[in-house]
């Protein structure tokens, strides 16, 4: 089966840096994919680059392709407004809108004007299913999301991508300001949605990527060093450099 | 870098060495209260077997409590693992040890006795691979460990051949075929003394390379 996205000796620069070297891999269809390294191996760029995130960096350029569909999204006649819709975004910070609830869900619909036979009840409704608040929020659907709980807040950033019927959702440490309790409920939100979308996410919680990804990447240096199931990575990894990272032996 | 947890799993080395040690002086003991018929050294092996069994509890928890708090990956993983079932292969040929004690008893408490040369020399086979198939683990000798692999059929050939030995030897003298018995079993638990180093030596080679070479004829097919 062919990948969900394919990268292909993919290059990126900030300036004069290269902070993506030379990446190839595919990332699997309705599945879960983590990539794993120290901080400032690239992958939060690799992440981002995925939904053209990072190109409002100044100075950034890049080589390769990212084969989603069947298009090159790193081509300049990319439509972004569509890349995105398709390539939805969580970051490690829940970041609602100062709206209700209502809207936030609402708001992608209203910006990208899609046209749905479903009424925006009925979205709203489903949405919420998706990430499981709705039978906690359907009495307040005009409340502040601002007043819920990080963890809600979190799965309410989840539940606003879902209107403009995304296929793949990129995440960013979804969990590092969330308690283990809550950090437990989004992983399980996670095995539930990738029943219907791909799913990507940088963590630096190696366990994390070991309980919740399907396959895990391990990123040094620019470099995707190695990409592997993640019961290989975790157990036998194939490169000195991963197993030194995962074993903490790194310097 | 080295890391604390470098520490504690060269204590688990240790304990596993120690315990080895111990069992591979069960074997030397048990067999020279038989060949020197010397009965009071006998008791020097339920001794080295309390301590054994001490350990292997302490090596279970140790590995448990590592499993727990190290939450340990790859390497550390699959040592941690490995040293698991390694402790209880050695618990089993401490108690193998045990069983040609309690033989070698029944058998030095008759007057009629036979310079079974066979017997030592499968002896000092078992050990050598008790203390090879643990440092095989020590030093992650993967080679040393496949070469155990080998010694074992040469174990199991010597235990056929005291079988042959002995049964033509109860034929000539029925009068003490519960003599030639009891050497039988021990020639039994000598062999399977040399089972639990291959096992020992399966896991070192599942440490070191992360590939399960154990009932391989299952997969071969495929």
């Amino acid at each position: 089966m062919m990948p969900k996205i394919q990268i292909k000796n993919l290059n990126l620069w900030y300036g004069k840096f290269q902070a993506l070297i030379d990446v190839n891999t595919g990332i699997e269809e309705k599945k879960i994919t983590s990539i794993i390294g120290p901080s400032g191996c690239g992958k939060s760029t690799l992440l981002r680059v995925l939904n053209r995130m990072n190109d409002l960096i100044e100075g950034i350029k890049t080589s390769g392709e990212i084969i989603i569909g069947k298009e090159n999204i790193l081509l300049p006649g990319t439509d972004l407004i569509k890349l995105r819709k398709n390539v939805g975004m969580v970051f490690q910070r829940p970041n609602p809108f100062p709206l209700s609830i209502r809207k936030n869900i609402t708001f992608g619909l209203e910006i990208h004007s899609a046209r749905s036979k479903d009424t925006l009840d009925e979205i709203i409704e489903n949405s919420l299913k998706s990430v499981l608040l709705w039978d906690d929020l359907k009495d307040k659907l005009n409340s502040s999301a601002l007043e819920l709980t990080l963890e809600q807040q979190q799965r309410l950033c989840v539940a606003r991508l879902l209107p403009v019927k995304p296929e793949i959702l990129l995440m960013d440490e979804p969990c590092s300001s969330l308690d283990p309790i809550a950090t437990g409920r989004i992983e399980e939100l996670m095995f539930e949605l990738k029943k219907n979308y791909t799913i990507v996410i940088v963590t630096h919680n190696m366990q994390q990527a070991a309980r919740v990804s399907d396959d895990t990447g391990f990123m040094l240096l620019g470099k995707l060093v190695e990409f592997n199931k993640t019961e290989k990575i975790f157990t036998n990894p194939e490169k000195k450099e991963t197993e030194d990272y995962i074993t903490g032996r790194f310097g | 870098m080295e890391r604390q947890f470098d520490k504690e799993l060269n204590e688990l080395r240790e304990m596993l060495s120690y315990m080895a040690s111990l069992v591979e002086n069960m074997i030397d003991t048990a067999v020279k209260a038989l060949m020197e018929r010397k009965p009071e050294i006998l008791g020097e092996i339920f001794n080295a077997e309390t301590e054994v069994n001490k350990k292997h509890i302490e090596v279970d928890e140790l590995c448990l409590r590592l499993l727990a708090l190290r939450q340990p990956a790859a390497m550390d993983l699959r040592f941690i693992t490995s040293a698991m079932k390694i402790n209880s292969e050695l618990e089993r040929i401490g108690d193998q040890a045990v069983n040609i004690s309690q033989n070698t008893a029944n058998l030095i408490q008759q007057a009629f006795f036979t310079k079974f040369t066979i017997i030592p020399q499968m002896t000092e086979v078992a050990k050598v691979m008790v203390k090879d198939s643990i440092k095989a683990f020590i030093t992650r000798d993967i080679e040393l460990a496949k070469n155990i692999l080998l010694r074992d059929n040469e174990l199991d050939k010597q235990k056929k051949e005291v079988f042959r030995k002995l049964i033509n030897s109860i034929i000539e003298d029925p009068a003490h075929a519960e003599y030639f018995i009891d050497l039988l079993l021990i020639s039994r638990n000598l062999e399977k003394i040399g089972d639990h180093t291959t096992n020992i030596s399966e896991d070192v080679i599942f440490m070191v390379l992360g590939q399960d070479i154990r009932h391989h004829h299952l997969f071969d097919k495929a």
